[in-house]
Protein backbone atom coordinates (compact mmCIF):
# COMPACT_ATOMS: atom_id res chain seq x y z
CA UNK A 1 0.00 0.00 0.00
CA UNK A 2 1.21 3.30 -0.68
CA UNK A 3 1.91 5.93 2.16
CA UNK A 4 -0.86 8.19 1.44
CA UNK A 5 -3.22 4.70 1.01
CA UNK A 6 -2.00 4.08 4.60
CA UNK A 7 -2.40 7.46 5.84
CA UNK A 8 -6.44 8.05 4.81
CA UNK A 9 -6.49 4.36 6.54
CA UNK A 10 -5.29 5.79 9.88
CA UNK A 11 -7.59 8.79 9.86
CA UNK A 12 -10.83 7.20 8.61
CA UNK A 13 -9.79 4.42 11.87
CA UNK A 14 -9.67 7.64 13.74
CA UNK A 15 -12.93 9.27 12.49
CA UNK A 16 -14.38 5.74 12.80
CA UNK A 17 -15.42 6.21 8.88
CA UNK A 18 -16.04 2.92 7.00
CA UNK A 19 -13.36 3.71 4.20
CA UNK A 20 -14.34 0.59 2.29
CA UNK A 21 -17.46 -1.33 2.07
CA UNK A 22 -18.16 -4.70 0.07
CA UNK A 23 -21.48 -4.86 -1.18
CA UNK A 24 -22.67 -8.31 -2.31
CA UNK A 25 -25.61 -7.60 -5.10
CA UNK A 26 -26.75 -11.27 -5.10
CA UNK A 27 -25.98 -14.59 -4.35
CA UNK A 28 -26.93 -15.90 -7.50
CA UNK A 29 -24.53 -17.51 -9.90
CA UNK A 30 -23.95 -18.79 -13.23
CA UNK A 31 -21.14 -20.72 -12.34
CA UNK A 32 -21.26 -23.46 -9.31
CA UNK A 33 -17.63 -23.27 -7.95
CA UNK A 34 -16.60 -26.93 -5.66
CA UNK A 35 -15.32 -24.32 -3.60
CA UNK A 36 -17.91 -21.22 -3.27
CA UNK A 37 -19.03 -20.12 0.30
CA UNK A 38 -22.69 -18.95 -0.72
CA UNK A 39 -25.46 -20.44 -1.15
CA UNK A 40 -26.95 -19.35 -4.70
CA UNK A 41 -30.70 -18.94 -4.15
CA UNK A 42 -33.02 -15.91 -3.82
CA UNK A 43 -33.65 -15.26 -0.34
CA UNK A 44 -35.27 -11.69 -1.12
CA UNK A 45 -32.39 -9.81 -2.57
CA UNK A 46 -32.98 -6.51 -2.19
CA UNK A 47 -34.67 -3.90 -4.94
CA UNK A 48 -33.11 -1.40 -6.93
CA UNK A 49 -34.38 1.59 -5.08
CA UNK A 50 -32.99 -0.69 -1.70
CA UNK A 51 -29.62 -0.65 -2.90
CA UNK A 52 -29.64 2.62 -4.52
CA UNK A 53 -31.11 3.69 -0.99
CA UNK A 54 -28.16 2.50 0.70
CA UNK A 55 -25.68 3.81 -1.78
CA UNK A 56 -26.62 7.13 -0.67
CA UNK A 57 -26.35 6.37 2.66
CA UNK A 58 -22.77 4.85 2.32
CA UNK A 59 -22.07 7.97 0.50
CA UNK A 60 -23.05 10.05 3.16
CA UNK A 61 -21.33 8.00 5.88
CA UNK A 62 -17.88 8.42 3.79
CA UNK A 63 -17.49 4.93 2.20
CA UNK A 64 -14.85 5.60 -0.20
CA UNK A 65 -13.97 2.09 -1.80
CA UNK A 66 -16.92 0.18 -3.30
CA UNK A 67 -16.37 -3.27 -4.16
CA UNK A 68 -19.35 -4.76 -5.78
CA UNK A 69 -19.47 -8.57 -5.87
CA UNK A 70 -21.52 -11.81 -5.32
CA UNK A 71 -22.54 -14.01 -6.52
CA UNK A 72 -22.61 -13.56 -10.12
CA UNK A 73 -23.13 -9.74 -10.21
CA UNK A 74 -24.27 -9.69 -14.00
CA UNK A 75 -27.13 -11.97 -13.01
CA UNK A 76 -28.53 -8.82 -11.64
CA UNK A 77 -30.51 -7.18 -14.79
CA UNK A 78 -30.49 -3.86 -12.81
CA UNK A 79 -27.10 -3.80 -12.71
CA UNK A 80 -25.93 -1.37 -15.07
CA UNK A 81 -28.36 0.56 -13.04
CA UNK A 82 -26.67 0.38 -9.74
CA UNK A 83 -23.10 0.89 -11.18
CA UNK A 84 -23.77 4.15 -12.35
CA UNK A 85 -25.97 5.12 -9.21
CA UNK A 86 -22.78 4.42 -7.62
CA UNK A 87 -20.65 6.00 -10.01
CA UNK A 88 -22.88 9.41 -9.79
CA UNK A 89 -21.83 8.88 -6.04
CA UNK A 90 -18.81 8.97 -6.61
CA UNK A 91 -17.46 5.35 -4.99
CA UNK A 92 -13.75 4.29 -6.37
CA UNK A 93 -15.78 1.39 -7.96
CA UNK A 94 -14.20 -2.17 -7.78
CA UNK A 95 -15.90 -4.84 -9.64
CA UNK A 96 -15.90 -8.45 -8.93
CA UNK A 97 -16.97 -11.22 -11.51
CA UNK A 98 -16.59 -14.30 -13.44
CA UNK A 99 -16.69 -11.95 -16.28
CA UNK A 100 -19.27 -14.45 -18.49
CA UNK A 101 -21.84 -12.43 -19.22
CA UNK A 102 -18.97 -9.55 -20.17
CA UNK A 103 -19.50 -8.69 -24.44
CA UNK A 104 -17.70 -5.97 -26.15
CA UNK A 105 -21.00 -3.84 -25.24
CA UNK A 106 -20.86 -3.92 -21.13
CA UNK A 107 -16.95 -3.45 -21.37
CA UNK A 108 -17.68 -0.20 -23.08
CA UNK A 109 -20.30 0.61 -20.92
CA UNK A 110 -17.81 -0.12 -17.24
CA UNK A 111 -14.83 1.81 -19.33
CA UNK A 112 -17.54 4.31 -19.65
CA UNK A 113 -19.02 4.44 -15.67
CA UNK A 114 -14.69 4.97 -14.62
CA UNK A 115 -14.38 2.07 -12.76
CA UNK A 116 -11.28 1.26 -10.78
CA UNK A 117 -10.34 -2.07 -11.00
CA UNK A 118 -12.16 -5.81 -12.04
CA UNK A 119 -11.04 -8.58 -10.75
CA UNK A 120 -11.82 -12.06 -12.42
CA UNK A 121 -11.47 -15.45 -11.01
CA UNK A 122 -9.48 -17.74 -13.44
CA UNK A 123 -8.48 -20.98 -11.20
CA UNK A 124 -6.09 -22.36 -14.19
CA UNK A 125 -4.79 -21.43 -17.79
CA UNK A 126 -6.13 -25.08 -18.88
CA UNK A 127 -9.72 -25.46 -19.44
CA UNK A 128 -10.22 -28.97 -18.23
CA UNK A 129 -9.34 -27.76 -14.65
CA UNK A 130 -10.43 -24.42 -14.59
CA UNK A 131 -14.20 -25.71 -16.15
CA UNK A 132 -14.09 -28.50 -13.82
CA UNK A 133 -13.80 -26.26 -10.84
CA UNK A 134 -16.79 -23.71 -11.56
CA UNK A 135 -18.83 -26.78 -13.31
CA UNK A 136 -19.34 -24.44 -16.46
CA UNK A 137 -18.13 -25.71 -19.93
CA UNK A 138 -15.89 -23.15 -21.66
CA UNK A 139 -16.04 -21.16 -18.93
CA UNK A 140 -12.15 -20.38 -19.14
CA UNK A 141 -12.79 -19.44 -22.74
CA UNK A 142 -15.05 -16.95 -21.93
CA UNK A 143 -13.63 -15.27 -18.66
CA UNK A 144 -10.51 -14.96 -20.67
CA UNK A 145 -11.99 -13.41 -23.85
CA UNK A 146 -14.53 -11.08 -20.94
CA UNK A 147 -10.30 -10.00 -19.96
CA UNK A 148 -8.93 -9.32 -23.47
CA UNK A 149 -12.49 -6.77 -24.08
CA UNK A 150 -11.91 -5.54 -20.82
CA UNK A 151 -8.09 -4.29 -21.37
CA UNK A 152 -9.50 -3.41 -25.00
CA UNK A 153 -10.63 -0.63 -23.23
CA UNK A 154 -7.89 -0.01 -21.05
CA UNK A 155 -9.56 -1.18 -17.90
CA UNK A 156 -7.73 -2.14 -15.29
CA UNK A 157 -7.91 -5.84 -14.62
CA UNK A 158 -6.86 -8.43 -12.22
CA UNK A 159 -6.71 -12.03 -12.37
CA UNK A 160 -7.94 -14.03 -8.98
CA UNK A 161 -6.48 -17.75 -8.82
CA UNK A 162 -8.26 -19.40 -5.56
CA UNK A 163 -5.28 -21.94 -4.87
CA UNK A 164 -6.54 -25.68 -4.17
CA UNK A 165 -5.90 -29.27 -4.31
CA UNK A 166 -7.45 -29.23 -7.69
CA UNK A 167 -5.21 -26.50 -9.05
CA UNK A 168 -2.48 -26.38 -6.80
CA UNK A 169 0.07 -26.42 -9.18
CA UNK A 170 -1.19 -24.77 -11.65
CA UNK A 171 -0.78 -20.84 -10.27
CA UNK A 172 2.37 -20.07 -12.61
CA UNK A 173 -0.05 -21.32 -15.20
CA UNK A 174 -2.36 -18.81 -14.44
CA UNK A 175 0.10 -15.80 -13.54
CA UNK A 176 1.79 -16.27 -17.26
CA UNK A 177 -1.71 -15.98 -18.33
CA UNK A 178 -2.16 -12.99 -17.12
CA UNK A 179 1.27 -11.46 -18.14
CA UNK A 180 -0.02 -12.53 -21.90
CA UNK A 181 -3.33 -10.79 -20.95
CA UNK A 182 -1.82 -7.51 -19.61
CA UNK A 183 -3.30 -8.24 -16.26
CA UNK A 184 -2.06 -8.15 -12.79
CA UNK A 185 -2.55 -11.53 -10.94
CA UNK A 186 -3.47 -12.22 -7.35
CA UNK A 187 -3.12 -15.60 -5.32
CA UNK A 188 -5.05 -16.38 -2.47
CA UNK A 189 -4.60 -20.09 -1.04
CA UNK A 190 -7.47 -20.46 1.90
CA UNK A 191 -10.42 -21.80 1.21
CA UNK A 192 -12.76 -20.41 3.68
CA UNK A 193 -15.97 -22.13 4.83
CA UNK A 194 -19.74 -21.61 3.59
CA UNK A 195 -21.29 -18.77 5.32
CA UNK A 196 -23.96 -21.12 7.21
CA UNK A 197 -21.08 -22.44 8.71
CA UNK A 198 -20.69 -25.76 6.98
CA UNK A 199 -16.49 -26.52 6.53
CA UNK A 200 -17.29 -29.43 4.58
CA UNK A 201 -15.19 -27.02 1.49
CA UNK A 202 -12.35 -27.04 3.59
CA UNK A 203 -11.03 -30.30 2.41
CA UNK A 204 -10.00 -28.86 -0.88
CA UNK A 205 -7.18 -26.45 0.87
CA UNK A 206 -3.86 -27.30 -0.57
CA UNK A 207 -1.78 -28.98 2.14
CA UNK A 208 1.50 -27.44 3.86
CA UNK A 209 4.22 -28.43 1.08
CA UNK A 210 1.56 -26.61 -1.69
CA UNK A 211 1.45 -23.81 0.81
CA UNK A 212 5.38 -23.89 1.27
CA UNK A 213 5.81 -24.00 -2.72
CA UNK A 214 3.83 -20.78 -2.74
CA UNK A 215 5.83 -19.24 -0.03
CA UNK A 216 9.05 -20.03 -1.42
CA UNK A 217 8.22 -18.79 -4.71
CA UNK A 218 10.13 -15.32 -5.78
CA UNK A 219 8.10 -14.74 -8.37
CA UNK A 220 5.23 -14.21 -5.93
CA UNK A 221 6.49 -12.94 -2.82
CA UNK A 222 9.65 -11.09 -3.94
CA UNK A 223 12.73 -11.40 -1.22
CA UNK A 224 11.74 -14.99 -0.34
CA UNK A 225 14.61 -14.90 2.79
CA UNK A 226 12.11 -11.49 4.20
CA UNK A 227 8.92 -13.12 3.44
CA UNK A 228 9.35 -16.58 5.24
CA UNK A 229 11.95 -14.63 8.08
CA UNK A 230 11.43 -16.05 11.34
CA UNK A 231 8.80 -14.12 13.62
CA UNK A 232 10.50 -10.83 16.08
CA UNK A 233 7.94 -12.08 18.90
CA UNK A 234 5.29 -9.75 20.75
CA UNK A 235 6.15 -6.86 22.27
CA UNK A 236 4.06 -4.45 24.14
CA UNK A 237 3.78 -2.56 21.30
CA UNK A 238 2.14 -5.16 19.25
CA UNK A 239 0.01 -6.21 22.12
CA UNK A 240 -2.11 -3.40 21.04
CA UNK A 241 -2.92 -3.68 17.28
CA UNK A 242 -5.68 -4.18 15.72
CA UNK A 243 -6.63 -7.57 13.92
CA UNK A 244 -7.45 -6.20 10.68
CA UNK A 245 -9.81 -3.26 8.96
CA UNK A 246 -13.02 -5.52 9.38
CA UNK A 247 -15.43 -3.75 11.27
CA UNK A 248 -12.68 -0.77 11.81
CA UNK A 249 -12.61 0.75 8.67
CA UNK A 250 -14.33 -1.96 6.60
CA UNK A 251 -17.59 -3.88 6.31
CA UNK A 252 -19.98 -6.06 4.15
CA UNK A 253 -23.00 -5.86 3.29
CA UNK A 254 -24.86 -8.98 2.03
CA UNK A 255 -27.67 -8.98 -0.82
CA UNK A 256 -30.70 -9.26 1.83
CA UNK A 257 -29.29 -6.19 3.40
CA UNK A 258 -27.24 -7.64 6.61
CA UNK A 259 -24.52 -6.03 7.55
CA UNK A 260 -21.38 -7.79 9.05
CA UNK A 261 -17.60 -7.02 9.74
CA UNK A 262 -16.25 -8.93 6.60
CA UNK A 263 -17.65 -11.18 3.63
CA UNK A 264 -15.25 -13.39 5.56
CA UNK A 265 -16.59 -12.68 8.83
CA UNK A 266 -20.66 -13.43 9.08
CA UNK A 267 -21.19 -12.09 12.56
CA UNK A 268 -25.09 -10.28 12.35
CA UNK A 269 -24.44 -6.88 12.91
CA UNK A 270 -27.88 -5.20 11.78
CA UNK A 271 -29.76 -4.70 9.12
CA UNK A 272 -30.46 -1.95 6.75
CA UNK A 273 -33.73 -2.39 5.46
CA UNK A 274 -34.42 -2.11 9.35
CA UNK A 275 -32.06 0.55 10.32
CA UNK A 276 -29.91 3.25 8.73
CA UNK A 277 -26.39 1.75 7.72
CA UNK A 278 -24.56 4.92 9.65
CA UNK A 279 -26.50 3.93 12.63
CA UNK A 280 -24.88 0.27 12.57
CA UNK A 281 -21.72 1.28 11.77
CA UNK A 282 -20.97 3.73 14.98
CA UNK A 283 -23.88 1.87 17.07
CA UNK A 284 -23.96 -1.77 16.71
CA UNK A 285 -22.88 -4.02 19.80
CA UNK A 286 -21.17 -6.96 17.41
CA UNK A 287 -19.50 -3.89 15.49
CA UNK A 288 -18.54 -2.28 18.51
CA UNK A 289 -17.34 -5.49 20.47
CA UNK A 290 -14.82 -6.25 17.12
CA UNK A 291 -13.40 -2.54 17.53
CA UNK A 292 -12.59 -3.95 21.01
CA UNK A 293 -10.70 -6.62 20.54
CA UNK A 294 -6.45 -6.02 20.57
CA UNK A 295 -3.80 -8.94 20.09
CA UNK A 296 -3.56 -8.15 24.20
CA UNK A 297 -7.09 -10.01 24.53
CA UNK A 298 -6.35 -12.79 22.50
CA UNK A 299 -5.50 -15.78 25.20
CA UNK A 300 -3.65 -17.90 22.95
CA UNK A 301 -1.89 -15.51 19.85
CA UNK A 302 -0.95 -12.67 22.48
CA UNK A 303 1.43 -15.80 23.78
CA UNK A 304 1.88 -16.80 20.37
CA UNK A 305 5.56 -16.27 18.71
CA UNK A 306 3.70 -15.33 15.31
CA UNK A 307 1.22 -12.96 17.07
CA UNK A 308 2.50 -9.57 15.40
CA UNK A 309 3.28 -11.12 12.42
CA UNK A 310 0.38 -13.56 11.99
CA UNK A 311 -2.25 -12.96 9.00
CA UNK A 312 -4.85 -14.27 11.43
CA UNK A 313 -8.29 -13.50 10.24
CA UNK A 314 -10.66 -12.78 12.60
CA UNK A 315 -13.84 -14.20 11.15
CA UNK A 316 -12.37 -17.59 10.33
CA UNK A 317 -11.76 -17.38 14.05
CA UNK A 318 -15.10 -16.68 15.10
CA UNK A 319 -16.03 -19.24 12.19
CA UNK A 320 -13.79 -21.46 14.58
CA UNK A 321 -16.30 -20.97 17.56
CA UNK A 322 -13.76 -17.54 19.01
CA UNK A 323 -13.79 -14.20 17.22
CA UNK A 324 -10.36 -13.84 20.01
CA UNK A 325 -9.30 -17.16 19.17
CA UNK A 326 -6.75 -18.42 16.59
CA UNK A 327 -7.47 -19.17 13.18
CA UNK A 328 -5.98 -22.52 12.51
CA UNK A 329 -5.61 -22.00 8.76
CA UNK A 330 -3.55 -18.89 9.04
CA UNK A 331 -2.10 -21.00 11.62
CA UNK A 332 -1.10 -23.53 8.79
CA UNK A 333 -0.03 -20.71 6.44
CA UNK A 334 2.20 -19.19 9.20
CA UNK A 335 3.91 -22.80 10.01
CA UNK A 336 4.53 -23.06 6.08
CA UNK A 337 6.13 -19.97 5.97
CA UNK A 338 8.63 -19.88 8.38
CA UNK A 339 8.92 -23.36 9.20
CA UNK A 340 7.79 -22.38 12.90
CA UNK A 341 4.55 -23.96 14.58
CA UNK A 342 2.34 -21.69 16.34
CA UNK A 343 0.68 -22.39 20.17
CA UNK A 344 -2.55 -23.59 18.27
CA UNK A 345 -0.77 -25.66 15.95
CA UNK A 346 0.99 -27.15 18.44
CA UNK A 347 -1.70 -27.94 20.36
CA UNK A 348 -3.76 -28.94 18.08
CA UNK A 349 -1.44 -31.20 16.50
CA UNK A 350 -0.66 -32.77 20.03
CA UNK A 351 -4.01 -33.80 21.04
CA UNK A 352 -5.97 -33.57 17.76
CA UNK A 353 -8.65 -35.42 19.58
CA UNK A 354 -9.62 -32.30 20.94
CA UNK A 355 -9.84 -30.41 18.20
CA UNK A 356 -12.50 -32.47 16.36
CA UNK A 357 -14.78 -31.41 13.67
CA UNK A 358 -16.53 -28.18 15.88
CA UNK A 359 -20.36 -29.14 15.74
CA UNK A 360 -22.69 -26.77 13.47
CA UNK A 361 -25.35 -24.12 16.29
CA UNK A 362 -27.47 -21.78 14.64
CA UNK A 363 -28.39 -18.69 15.79
CA UNK A 364 -31.05 -16.09 15.47
CA UNK A 365 -30.55 -14.42 12.27
CA UNK A 366 -31.33 -10.36 12.11
CA UNK A 367 -33.37 -10.11 9.70
CA UNK A 368 -37.12 -10.65 8.84
CA UNK A 369 -38.41 -14.26 8.42
CA UNK A 370 -38.78 -13.53 4.85
CA UNK A 371 -35.28 -12.36 4.28
CA UNK A 372 -33.36 -15.17 6.41
CA UNK A 373 -30.45 -16.34 5.84
CA UNK A 374 -29.18 -19.08 7.96
CA UNK A 375 -26.84 -17.63 10.30
CA UNK A 376 -24.36 -20.49 12.00
CA UNK A 377 -21.58 -20.48 14.34
CA UNK A 378 -19.46 -22.98 14.90
CA UNK A 379 -18.96 -24.05 19.05
CA UNK A 380 -16.66 -26.87 20.44
CA UNK A 381 -14.32 -26.43 18.24
CA UNK A 382 -10.85 -24.94 18.92
CA UNK A 383 -10.46 -22.95 21.95
CA UNK A 384 -7.91 -19.92 23.20
CA UNK B 1 -10.49 43.21 -19.68
CA UNK B 2 -9.25 40.35 -17.33
CA UNK B 3 -11.03 36.92 -18.14
CA UNK B 4 -12.86 35.32 -15.56
CA UNK B 5 -11.38 31.23 -14.85
CA UNK B 6 -13.99 29.02 -14.48
CA UNK B 7 -13.68 25.60 -12.54
CA UNK B 8 -15.54 22.12 -12.49
CA UNK B 9 -14.81 18.86 -11.48
CA UNK B 10 -14.70 15.96 -14.06
CA UNK B 11 -17.21 13.00 -13.53
CA UNK B 12 -13.96 10.41 -14.26
CA UNK B 13 -12.89 10.47 -10.74
CA UNK B 14 -13.74 9.17 -7.38
CA UNK B 15 -13.90 11.60 -4.30
CA UNK B 16 -15.16 11.39 -1.04
CA UNK B 17 -14.55 13.99 2.18
CA UNK B 18 -12.11 12.40 4.93
CA UNK B 19 -12.62 14.76 7.72
CA UNK B 20 -11.38 18.83 6.73
CA UNK B 21 -9.75 16.63 3.54
CA UNK B 22 -10.97 15.37 0.19
CA UNK B 23 -9.55 12.06 -1.17
CA UNK B 24 -9.84 12.08 -4.87
CA UNK B 25 -8.85 9.53 -7.58
CA UNK B 26 -8.36 9.30 -11.02
CA UNK B 27 -10.44 7.23 -12.22
CA UNK B 28 -8.51 6.84 -15.99
CA UNK B 29 -5.23 6.47 -13.86
CA UNK B 30 -6.10 5.31 -10.35
CA UNK B 31 -3.79 8.35 -9.10
CA UNK B 32 -5.29 9.27 -5.34
CA UNK B 33 -5.07 12.31 -3.94
CA UNK B 34 -5.91 14.16 -1.02
CA UNK B 35 -6.71 18.02 -1.07
CA UNK B 36 -6.46 19.40 2.29
CA UNK B 37 -8.62 22.20 3.66
CA UNK B 38 -8.44 24.95 1.75
CA UNK B 39 -8.24 22.90 -1.48
CA UNK B 40 -11.42 21.29 -0.46
CA UNK B 41 -13.38 24.26 -0.25
CA UNK B 42 -11.79 25.20 -3.81
CA UNK B 43 -13.27 21.70 -5.00
CA UNK B 44 -16.51 22.15 -3.42
CA UNK B 45 -17.32 25.11 -4.70
CA UNK B 46 -16.02 23.92 -8.01
CA UNK B 47 -19.60 24.27 -9.58
CA UNK B 48 -18.38 25.16 -13.27
CA UNK B 49 -20.29 29.11 -13.22
CA UNK B 50 -19.16 31.02 -10.19
CA UNK B 51 -15.38 32.35 -11.10
CA UNK B 52 -12.64 31.19 -9.12
CA UNK B 53 -11.49 34.76 -7.83
CA UNK B 54 -15.24 35.01 -6.82
CA UNK B 55 -14.90 31.13 -4.95
CA UNK B 56 -11.53 32.60 -3.43
CA UNK B 57 -13.26 35.73 -2.04
CA UNK B 58 -16.14 34.38 -0.91
CA UNK B 59 -14.89 30.85 -0.19
CA UNK B 60 -11.07 31.16 1.19
CA UNK B 61 -10.52 35.33 2.08
CA UNK B 62 -13.37 34.84 4.05
CA UNK B 63 -12.72 32.01 6.29
CA UNK B 64 -8.77 32.29 6.08
CA UNK B 65 -6.68 35.16 6.83
CA UNK B 66 -5.04 35.81 3.48
CA UNK B 67 -5.23 38.60 1.33
CA UNK B 68 -7.17 38.33 -1.83
CA UNK B 69 -4.34 38.50 -4.54
CA UNK B 70 -2.05 35.47 -2.64
CA UNK B 71 -4.53 33.37 -2.15
CA UNK B 72 -5.72 34.12 -5.82
CA UNK B 73 -2.28 33.07 -6.64
CA UNK B 74 -2.41 29.82 -4.77
CA UNK B 75 -5.83 28.96 -6.52
CA UNK B 76 -5.18 28.99 -10.02
CA UNK B 77 -1.70 26.80 -9.24
CA UNK B 78 -3.59 24.46 -7.15
CA UNK B 79 -6.32 24.47 -10.30
CA UNK B 80 -4.40 24.05 -12.65
CA UNK B 81 -2.01 21.13 -11.13
CA UNK B 82 -5.42 19.36 -11.12
CA UNK B 83 -6.50 20.36 -14.38
CA UNK B 84 -3.28 18.84 -15.26
CA UNK B 85 -4.25 15.78 -13.66
CA UNK B 86 -7.73 15.96 -15.09
CA UNK B 87 -9.50 15.79 -12.09
CA UNK B 88 -10.40 19.44 -12.67
CA UNK B 89 -11.88 21.04 -15.76
CA UNK B 90 -10.46 24.57 -16.58
CA UNK B 91 -12.37 27.02 -18.62
CA UNK B 92 -12.75 31.14 -19.57
CA UNK B 93 -16.41 30.40 -20.40
CA UNK B 94 -18.79 28.77 -17.57
CA UNK B 95 -18.97 25.43 -18.08
CA UNK B 96 -22.16 22.88 -17.78
CA UNK B 97 -22.61 21.51 -14.78
CA UNK B 98 -21.78 18.03 -14.28
CA UNK B 99 -24.61 15.54 -13.28
CA UNK B 100 -23.19 14.57 -10.32
CA UNK B 101 -24.38 17.13 -7.89
CA UNK B 102 -21.89 19.32 -5.55
CA UNK B 103 -22.45 17.81 -1.94
CA UNK B 104 -21.44 14.44 -3.73
CA UNK B 105 -17.96 14.49 -2.41
CA UNK B 106 -19.24 15.81 1.12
Amino acid sequence: MSGLVVEMAAKALKLNIPLSVQLDLTYRCNERCIHCYLDHDDHGEMTTAEIKHLLDQMADAGVFYLTISGGEIMMRRDFFDILEHARARLFCVKLKTNGVLIREKEARRLRELGVESIQISIYSHRAEVHDAITKLPGSLRQSIEAVRLLRSQGLLVRLANVLMVQNATDYRGVQALAAELDAKFTIDPTITPMMDGDRSILSLNVDQAALQNVFRDQALVGNVEEFCAPPPGVDEDALDMLPCSAGHTACYVSPYGDVYPCVQFPLPSGNVRRTKFVDIWRDSPQLKEVRSITLRDMPSCSQCTHGATCTRCPGLAYLEGNMRGPSSQDCEKSYARTGIPSENYKARHSSPESFSSPKLVQIQGLQPAEHALAAHVVSGGASA
Amino acid sequence: MKNHQYVTRSTAIAARALGDETMVMSATNSTLFTLDEVASVIWEAADGVTPLEEIVVNKICAQYDIAPGTALQDAQTLVEQLAGHGILLLSDQPLVPSSVSRKEAR
